[in-house]
């Protein structure tokens, strides 16, 4: 049994499904949330570059480096806000993120 | 199955595994270095299909900015993660429900999906052989020309990301001294030099 295109898109099938029961599990730690969301873009990647070798096309792996730049710099935001958030609050908790509630 | 297919799942074993360890260790410590276990397993994948650009930025990239990013934003932050964990076995069966309910809707779909003979022949870009151009000057062959606009589209997003990062960390103290070069400019002799007449034995 050779590896094929549906082993890849199962493994990142799996790991998206890692990513978000990561979002529903951890509703405290903004930390982790970030984290799951970096393993979800991981399995977009892996799609991508899958597809981009089985159909033997170069634009997947042009789409991939897109989207790493893209998680770089969704990754830097959202620290950056988280630092500026527990300056202000003392705390990262998501129940504390409410401020803006009407 | 060659070898090839035993490192396959060697190396989807350890991504899932350290991808659940990320999601479900205590220590937000061990969760970075779970997740950067995983990214050194994805790059390995990306090896296998033959994507070694994108698998070695990927080790730089990930590895050496974002996860340290996030080793030293853990790191910083005073808070306490055990606290932080504690709603974990309350969500756990929603959580749980929800993603296999997931995994299974994506897992169909993948089982069902057929590629059409079309959609393998009509390749944008097809990938030129190994033994002629590797896969680094391929891509950027492609990247710098007919993809120009997405790279510098993306080279602004990292702009704008860096811009953002720095403006929304930046802060000012109070009290702590500055140099500001247009107040020592605007200095004048008048402004600062006051000559007083010192009577002998009295001081000023």
């Amino acid at each position: 049994m050779s590896v094929g295109l549906g082993h890849y898109l199962s493994v990142a099938a799996i790991l998206f499904t890692i990513g978000v029961f990561g979002i529903l599990v951890n509703r405290k730690n903004v930390i982790i949330m970030l984290m799951s969301v970096e393993l979800i873009l991981l399995a977009v990647n892996i799609n991508l570059i899958a597809f981009s070798s089985f159909l033997n096309d170069l634009v997947g792996q042009v789409f991939a480096l897109l989207v790493l730049t893209v998680a770089a710099a969704e990754a830097a935001i959202g620290l950056a806000i988280l630092v500026a958030f527990f300056r202000n609050r003392g705390s990262i908790a998501v129940e504390d993120i409410n401020s803006m509630k009407g | 199955m060659g070898l090839a297919g035993i490192f396959f799942y060697l190396f989807s074993a350890v991504l899932l595994a350290s991808g659940l360890m990320v999601v479900a260790a205590k220590n937000p410590v061990h969760s970075v270095l779970f997740l950067i276990l995983a990214f050194v397993n994805a790059a390995g994948l990306f090896l296998l299909l033959g994507a070694e650009f994108l698998a070695l930025i990927m080790i730089i990239v990930y590895v050496g900015a974002v996860a340290v990013l996030f080793l030293f934003v853990v790191m910083m932050l005073d808070v306490d993660f055990a606290e932080l964990k504690q709603g974990f076995l309350t969500y756990l069966p929603t959580g749980a429900l929800i993603g296999a309910v997931l995994l299974a809707e994506i897992l169909v779909v993948i089982g069902g999906a057929v590629l059409s003979p079309e959609t393998i022949a009509g390749a944008a870009v097809p990938i030129p052989e190994l033994e002629r151009v590797s896969n680094t000057e391929a891509i950027g062959e492609v990247l710098y020309t007919r993809y120009l606009f997405y790279f510098q589209l993306a080279g602004l997003v990292l702009l704008v990301a860096m811009i953002g990062a720095i403006v929304l960390t930046l802060r000012h103290k109070p009290g702590v001294k500055r140099q500001s070069i247009a107040e020592q400019v605007a200095r004048t002799p008048a402004a600062s030099i006051e000559v007083r007449k010192a009577e002998p034995g009295r001081g000023v």
